[in-house]
């Protein structure tokens, strides 16, 4: 049992009531880089365009960010992908988080656009939530001409395109899991399971 | 214990600012070359280790997004610290002591131009009494040179004659960023930017990466012909509180330089991490440096002191050194915190 000890005041603290908290707001304003392969996919989105990058023998990745992370390598390759994709996960958003000008309930979703090996987040608009599932093709909506921006917000939404489900759509990771009890057959992967991309050596996937 | 040794250093050149690559895009070179220089991959380290923090760039989950550059696939074991790279450097040596894997990667990296890094700086004091007042981290190196005036210790002239010293021994680095040939006098003569340090007595803010691979025994010496053993590493912290402390010494590299035996042998190169002259004056007393000792002939900290990369840097730059056969024994340091309050000695030294 710790010892305790009485903590006398001085006189002229002694009727003032304690302190038992503080508030102490700090901001730091950053001036916050893109980075070369972001900045080209931004450029991109101002032409209407989706353009993801890969490294040699890589995954095309949407939106780029300066390396991939399978390989260890930049990714100069550009590759315009298609503006259609498929759900390939998605949520129904019931909260109005702050800053946020959805109506809710909203659906935020995981986007597989055709040509691109990962998938885009975007919103799902143009279709009642509880209608939305994995499998439904989507298309682009942008904002008008005159208002591109180099921003992911140039999109507005994604709606559906009509077409039939691709049931059977690819989820990216879905091969060597993505955690949280994902691993295919329950084993997480190793070196012995998992192929190298750079030796092109090991793997059952 | 077992035997590690630096066998591959490399650094990105030091630049005010990185303007057009993000943090993965600096860095990815700095790893390619270091893994390069020793004819390695990813694939054949055993652990990766790396020194960030978020805060500089305003990046939330930085470190996680660099480890792209490192390509962490098939999963890899790494851990990172919020600290200069030395100390994942440290963490490095650790773990290969244990014996399980005979080689590790450890990186650094900073951008610190998209902010005010004086200010970023105040985020590490004490959230309560000390960081509400904002005090900059010139100002506190201030206070401290402060200090060492009032007691005697030292005088302006001698802070301006390591500003001079440092910045001509970097003409000889092509990656320093702060290289010239002015006398201490030139110094002298500038207004104060925060008394009494001019700006020449203050580091220059800078963005870069460095990298460099450990190898234990047979490994190392199966790699590079000359390995820089590290004989000695260790690392000590005091009060961050600055009153809490005699700021005209530095206890933590006294002590962390006595475990990690640097009065066991002659050091012909010190490369010591002083962001600030005055402290350069402190740091050589603490590791009881003498007139043979050659003191960052790289330019140190004040030519080039890229945030969580610095301290790894000289630790590679005493390694070269030691490699090239220009010494056969050195020590670098590296700090962290307010005023010194954190720092690590790295004694290195070449085979004969």
């Amino acid at each position: 049992m710790a010892e305790t000890r009485e903590i006398t005041l001085p006189a002229s603290l002694r009727d003032v009531e304690p302190v038992r908290s503080v508030r102490t707001p700090a901001q730091l304003d950053y001036e916050f880089t893109a980075g070369d392969a972001a900045s080209r996919f931004l450029r991109g989105i101002t032409q209407k365009r989706i353009i993801g990058q890969q490294a040699p023998g890589g995954n095309v990745y949407v939106p780029p960010r300066g390396a991939d992370p399978e390989l260890g390598q930049p990714t100069p390759i550009e590759v315009e992908v298609a503006q259609v994709g498929t759900v390939t996960s998605f949520c129904v958003v019931n909260l109005q988080f702050y800053g946020s000008v959805m109506e809710i309930p909203y659906v935020s979703a995981l986007i597989l656009l055709d040509g691109a090996d990962l998938s885009v987040m975007h919103l799902i608009q143009e279709i009642p939530a509880d209608q939305v599932r994995i499998g439904m093709r989507v298309e682009a909506v942008w904002r008008d001409d005159e208002d591109l921006e180099p921003t992911m917000e140039s999109i507005k939404w994604f709606r559906p395109t009509g077409e039939p489900d691709d049931v059977d759509v690819r989820i990216p990771g879905e091969a060597h899991g993505t955690g949280l009890g994902s691993w295919p057959g329950g084993v997480a992967p190793t070196e012995a399971l998992v192929r190298n991309p750079r030796t092109g050596q090991g793997g059952e996937h | 214990m077992r035997d590690i040794a630096v066998i591959s250093f490399a650094q990105t050149p030091m630049r005010r600012r990185v303007e057009e690559l993000n943090e993965v895009e600096m860095l990815m070179p700095a790893i390619h070359d270091a893994l390069r220089q020793v004819d390695m991959t990813i694939d054949d380290i055993g652990f990766t280790c790396s020194g960030s923090t978020d805060y500089l760039a305003g990046t939330a989950f930085s470190f996680v997004s660099t480890l792209d550059g490192v390509g962490p696939w098939p999963p890899i074991q790494e851990s990172h610290v919020e600290m200069d790279g030395a100390w994942a450097l440290y963490e490095a040596w650790v773990k290969l002591q244990i014996g399980e894997i005979d080689t590790a990667l450890v990186y650094g990296y900073a951008k610190s131009s998209p902010g005010d890094l004086p200010m970023v700086l105040t985020r590490q004091l004490d959230p309560i009494t000390v960081g509400p007042l904002w005090p900059d981290s010139v100002s506190m190196a201030a206070l401290q040179a402060r200090s060492l005036l009032d007691a005697g210790k030292a005088t302006e002239e001698q802070f301006a004659e390591v500003a001079a010293r440092s910045r001509r021994n970097a003409l000889d680095n092509p990656n320093a960023q702060l290289a010239w040939d002015r006398s201490a006098a030139d110094v002298l003569a500038e207004d104060y930017l925060v008394a009494p340090l001019r700006r020449s007595d203050c580091a220059p803010i800078i963005d870069g990466a460095a990298a460099i691979v450990l190898a234990a025994g047979d490994v190392a010496r199966s790699k590079v012909t000359r390995p820089a053993w590290i004989r000695g590493i260790d690392h000590r912290v005091e009060p961050i509180h600055l009153g809490l402390r005699d700021l005209t010494v530095s206890e933590s590299t006294r002590t962390a330089a006595a475990k990690a035996g640097v009065a066991d042998g002659p050091i012909d190169v010190a490369e010591l991490h002083a962001p600030f002259t005055s402290q350069e004056l402190i740091l050589a007393e603490a590791l009881g440096l003498g007139d043979q000792t050659s003191i960052n002939p790289s330019g140190g900290a004040l030519s080039a002191n890229p945030m969580m990369t610095a301290g790894l840097i000289l630790i590679g730059e005493v390694a070269n050194r030691i490699s090239s056969g220009d010494a056969n024994r050195g020590v670098a340091h590296a700090t962290s915190g307010p005023c010194l309050q954190q720092n690590l000695v790295c004694v290195l030294e070449g085979e004969n």
